[in-house]
């Protein structure tokens, strides 16, 4: 659908080749065949995702007496709903909003700094630019788990461990997100802009926010699709961090949940587990959809180029 | 810290080179734009690192305090059958896992941008999907499926009559986690290999068709040059990815304890002994040479992505 | 910018040092203890008031924190779920290291204690006078929160051993309740024949179950005094558990099912696995965790390998124990009191936890308490009987935790290769002592 908007803006040549030649590279003729094929992948992706769904609407003890793939006798998906929500007090929301917080603040951040740093990668040429990435990827490389120790004796030092900054700070990087800014300013900021803008004696700053960033607004909200996803899922930093449950991040409190059958006499509420991890992926699918468009236009940034 | 800059990594950096360079003055101006993200990015990975490689000059033990211990550690990772086993594993899985991932998301990425599909934005949103799922519900989502007693596995035995080997065996559970990962990660790929396609010049395309190029010469001879970018940074970070295998073995773990040892992974090896042993500087030796090792690898396949170019 | 920079530097700078001074401190701390009240002061320091953090997964606490501010009304009590088991004792490590965040009071159970009353990072109770409770607890409990001549720790609750059976699948293929091991093996060989579909029970290597099971076999593999450690896995008492799941292991006896995984729950449920050996925690488990199983489910004695010495062990419980990093020491113990001798207890029985205390234990309240779910029966009755017969000279290692998270990488193969199981317990035995020697233990034969 996309595709055919940013055709349409195209001028003259292509509009009239299209009329001659229908089935062009703009307008291939649908493949029945190619849509089966990937429709084993598309199957392959949602199977698990169906497993989720359909348990959601099982009671505790339907999960362990029904088959998996199909739906139990009783329909128990709102009362799990509201049970997710309630219990203990609705906690369930408490980490809902946490999780909000990180991830405004966290995959915000992290997508700003990336937008940033991309940018100075792509257009200026500065003392040490060539290591900047070489670095970044080097520390990415050395496995976290081994850092996470390190890291929390640091951070308990600044007084940051059980507070939100403990969650927010590692999150602000996104070594991906960096890479693909790079690329998509180089791309999309045509130099010749940048230089009519410094003729006209824009500052930086000035020329960054007023012909740089609307620019890369298409690849900003990819980059942010990315940050938001990893600080939404973001599981092992918080483990090591938070102590305090009313701090925990949605994935947290769902493995707290999911511990709780196997204490001693901790009462096993997998169907909780199951409808609030549901509830947990729900709004990043909403969101996905919603950025749907942006990204679309975005990662069609082609037209910018011709 | 020098050992993180290798001058020779920084020499081609893995993006295509962007192609005007008038704009470029050499000049401060550039730092202004990176430092905020280069400030957090010492604070929450060169200043654990730092701190790693120190402890990993010491030895703390339970009884006996501190001693600092030169390289020991190093030596003892080297003669550590463990960590060889471990390494061997991930090699295992990154020279098989980590083509097959990539190929499935290059395949989809070409299907999807070829517009030959029915459909195709739900295609794409629908296979992007399980990397949104967080760790803790694909566990309950895999142990169902990889269940081979009430789980989908032994349903399929019992419905067909059949018996299939247990996916969680000692001899299958590396497969069974590469097929995780494969399903989280082929969307993501695929995303990042569709954005590259998406940013290639339609006229490229025009001028193509109108010397009568087919489909498969139009990929091969415009559309994968033209991502090659991307093919060596989506490489680059799987092999990341497939050194630092943790999530899915450390889940599974619960499901196969017997499978998956506590050093199947060198990242499971670290946390075992940080977190369960409280060996953290013989974990810290560990990460450390994982890192470097990374690095190496990394490397050589960015030498050899950017030669093809060439 | 640069500040932020400097900051971080200084950090780094801040945490080695604290790092290395903690570490010294350690080493120079070993064995003052010097920590104490007496009661008085204890009961001074509940009415001044203040606040305190705990650190427990035990479900039964959040009552027993109401009723304590209530009672005390200037105490304030932070009750935190900081992770079950291992997550919240690796979150204590953390904190003890970084000097920071340590709570007042955490639960740690018994297993696990060594690793923490070691290096005194958790406080002997001694000088609180906990040495006058010795005879308030069940000796297995209270041999358990006791190592190097100190008290580090108030027993919560104690898990004696007994064995869960399936009434309705023992009746259906007709298997009587094993008083013996030898029973057991011969029932497991029957029920197994007559539903190849029915295992007497599930395993998939679990280093607790089998300490346990090495334990009431009259093994007794760890020999701890101080830091001079044995670790051997060849006497009588474990030969016989060996010898015993060899057995199993090799007719195929044992469902390949691991405990608590949701597997596991469809197994107890649909008939899969028959019966569990395991701690008196457990019926809150199944009552919440398996509510159809109400009715068919039912408590008998742990099988005996000597019917004319009947010999009992436990499995899991915990103990509440005061960090040696908390400034608020009597508070803590006024709340370990309360919690754990006071009357705490009988809130806590009330919501289904176990006793490790003798007089709840001896109780005829107690004693005669019928269990709906397990038909009516007076399972306390089985329980208490088994704490009373819990063989005493056990203990754990000051490892264990790291000993047990190893179980899998060598014992566990004897679960799915052709590894014995008595090999398999070799490899552990080597993985651990060489684990030992690592930490400065001395490694004795």
């Amino acid at each position: 659908m996309a595709a055919t908007t940013t055709r349409t803006r195209r001028p003259g040549p292509a509009l009239r080749q299209r009329r001659r030649r229908p089935h062009s590279v703009n307008h291939p003729r649908r493949s029945t065949l190619l849509t089966v094929l990937t429709g084993l992948v598309l199957v392959y992706s949602l199977v698990p995702l169906a497993w989720l769904a359909i348990n959601a609407t099982k009671t505790q003890p339907g999960l362990f007496d029904s088959f998996g793939l199909w739906f139990d006798s009783d329909f128990a998906l709102w009362s799990n709903i509201t049970d997710t929500l309630t219990y203990d007090d609705g906690v369930f929301v408490r980490w809902l909003l946490n999780t909000l917080l990180y991830v405004v603040a966290g995959a915000g951040g992290a997508t700003f700094l990336a937008v940033l740093g991309g940018y100075a990668l792509a257009k200026f040429q500065f003392p040490g630019k060539r290591a900047v990435f070489a670095v970044v990827i080097g520390a990415v490389a050395v496995p976290g788990t081994a850092l996470a120790v390190p890291t929390f004796l640091m951070f308990s030092e600044m007084g940051l461990t059980n507070t939100p900054w403990a969650v927010i700070i590692p999150s602000l990087i996104s070594p991906f997100g960096l890479y693909l800014m790079w690329v998509f300013a180089a791309d999309a900021i045509p130099g010749e802009l940048l230089e009519a803008a410094r003729i006209d004696g824009a500052s930086e700053l000035r020329t960054f926010f007023r012909v740089s960033l609307p620019l890369m607004a298409p690849g900003i909200v990819t980059v942010l699709l990315f940050t938001m996803v990893a600080t939404w899922n973001n599981y092992f930093l918080p483990l090591i961090m938070i102590k305090d449950p009313d701090w925990y991040p949605l994935t947290l409190g769902l493995n707290a949940w999911n511990a709780q059958a196997s204490t001693a006499g901790g009462e096993a509420i997998f169907n909780l587990v199951i409808t609030g991890s549901l509830l947990t992926i729900l709004p990043l699918i909403v969101a996905f959809l919603l950025l749907q468009r942006y990204w679309q236009s975005g990662l069609a940034a082609g037209s910018v180029k011709e | 810290m020098t050992t993180l800059s290798p001058p020779t990594m920084a020499g081609r950096p893995a993006a295509p080179p962007p192609r005007k360079r008038s704009t470029r003055r050499r000049s401060w101006v550039g730092w202004g734009f990176i430092a905020p993200f280069m400030v957090v990015f010492a604070l929450v990975f060169l200043a654990p690192i730092a701190y790693s490689i120190y402890l990993s000059l010491f030895r703390e033990q339970m009884v006996g305090g501190t001693s600092f211990v030169g390289l020991d550690n190093y030596q003892r990772a080297f003669d550590d059958p463990k960590f060889w086993e471990a390494l061997g594993r991930v090699s295992l899985f990154l020279v098989i896992q980590v083509p097959i991932m990539l190929g499935i998301a290059l395949l989809v990425a070409l299907a999807i941008d070829s517009g030959r599909l029915y459909g195709k934005n739900f295609f794409r949103i629908a296979i992007f999907m399980p990397y949104a799922v967080p760790a803790v519900v694909a566990t309950l989502m895999w142990g169902f499926i990889y269940g081979s007693r009430f789980g989908l596995v032994g349903n399929i035995n019992d419905t067909f009559n059949v018996s299939l080997p247990n996916p969680l065996s000692p001899d299958l559970v590396l497969a069974s986690i590469g097929n995780i990962v494969t399903w989280e990660f082929v969307g993501y790929n695929m995303l990042i290999f569709y954005a590259a396609l998406r940013v290639i010049p339609h006229s490229l395309y025009e001028a193509a068709e109108i010397d009568g190029a087919s489909q498969l010469r139009m990929i091969t001879a415009i559309k994968l040059p033209a991502i090659r970018g991307a093919l060596v940074i989506a490489t680059i970070f799987s092999i990341i990815g497939s050194f630092q295998l943790f999530n899915e073995p450390s889940i599974l773990q619960n499901l196969a304890p017997n499978a998956i040892t506590t050093y199947f992974t060198p990242n499971l090896f670290t946390y075992s002994l940080s977190f369960s042993g409280q060996q953290h500087n013989y974990a810290a030796t560990v990460a450390i040479l994982m890192g470097l090792l990374t690095m190496v690898v990394a490397y050589v396949v960015q030498l050899r992505g950017m030669r093809k170019e060439a | 910018m640069t500040k932020t920079a400097r900051r971080a530097l200084r950090g780094v700078g801040l945490a080695t040092v604290v790092a290395l001074g903690l570490t010294a401190c350690g080493s120079d701390d070993g064995g003052s203890g010097d920590a104490g009240a007496s009661a008085d002061e204890v009961t001074q320091a509940l009415e001044e008031g203040g606040e305190i953090t705990v650190w427990a997964w035990e479900p039964t606490l959040g009552q027993v924190v109401e009723d304590f501010q209530a009672e005390y009304p200037n105490v304030k009590v932070n009750l935190v779920n900081a992770g079950t088991a291992n997550d919240q004792y690796t979150a204590l490590q953390n904190a003890m290291q970084a000097g920071s965040g340590v709570p007042d009071v955490a639960q740690i159970e018994y297993y696990a204690m060594g690793q923490f009353s070691l290096n005194e990072s958790i406080t002997d109770l001694s000088g609180f006078g906990a040495g006058e409770l010795a005879d308030s607890y069940s000796p297995g409990p209270w041999s358990a929160v006791q190592a190097n001549d100190g008290i580090y720790g108030l027993p919560m609750d104690s898990g004696p051993m007994a064995l869960y059976y399936n009434k309705d699948l023992f009746d259906e293929y007709g298997i009587e309740v094993p008083t013996t091991w030898d029973e057991y093996l011969q029932a497991a060989r029957d029920l197994h024949e007559a539903n190849p579909n029915a295992y007497m029970t599930n395993d998939t290597g679990d280093g607790g179950f089998a300490t346990s099971m090495i334990w009431q076999a009259g093994g007794r593999p760890y020999q701890v005094d101080g830091t001079e450690v044995g670790i051997d896995f060849s006497d009588e008492g474990s030969t016989r558990f060996i010898d015993l799941w060899q057995q199993m292991l090799d007719e195929d006896l044992l469902a390949p099912i691991t405990s608590w995984s949701d597997e596991w729950f469809q197994g107890m449920g649909d008939g899969t696995i028959a019966s569990l050996a395991t701690g008196a925690w457990m019926p809150a488990n199944l009552e919440s965790s398996l509510p159809d199983g109400a009715g068919s489910w039912r408590v008998a004695p742990l099988p005996q390998w000597d019917e004319n010495a009947p010999a009992s062990a436990e499995n899991g419980g915990s103990a509440l124990t005061i960090p040696d990093a908390s400034s608020k020491k009597e508070l803590a113990y006024g709340f370990l009191q309360y919690a754990n001798a006071g009357d705490g207890v009988a809130t806590r029985l009330e919501n289904g936890a176990f006793p490790a205390t003798t007089a709840d234990l001896n109780s005829e309240e107690f004693l005669s308490t019928e269990f709906e779910y397990f038909g009516g029966q007076r399972a306390n009755e089985v329980f208490a009987e088994s704490a009373a017969n819990v063989a005493d000279d056990w203990s754990y290692l000051p490892f264990q935790v790291y000993a047990n998270s190893i179980f899998n990488d060598t014992a566990g193969k004897a679960y799915v290769s052709n590894t014995t199981l008595a090999e398999g317990l070799a490899q552990w035995q080597d993985a651990s002592r060489r684990y030992g020697e690592e930490q400065g233990f001395t490694i004795t034969d």
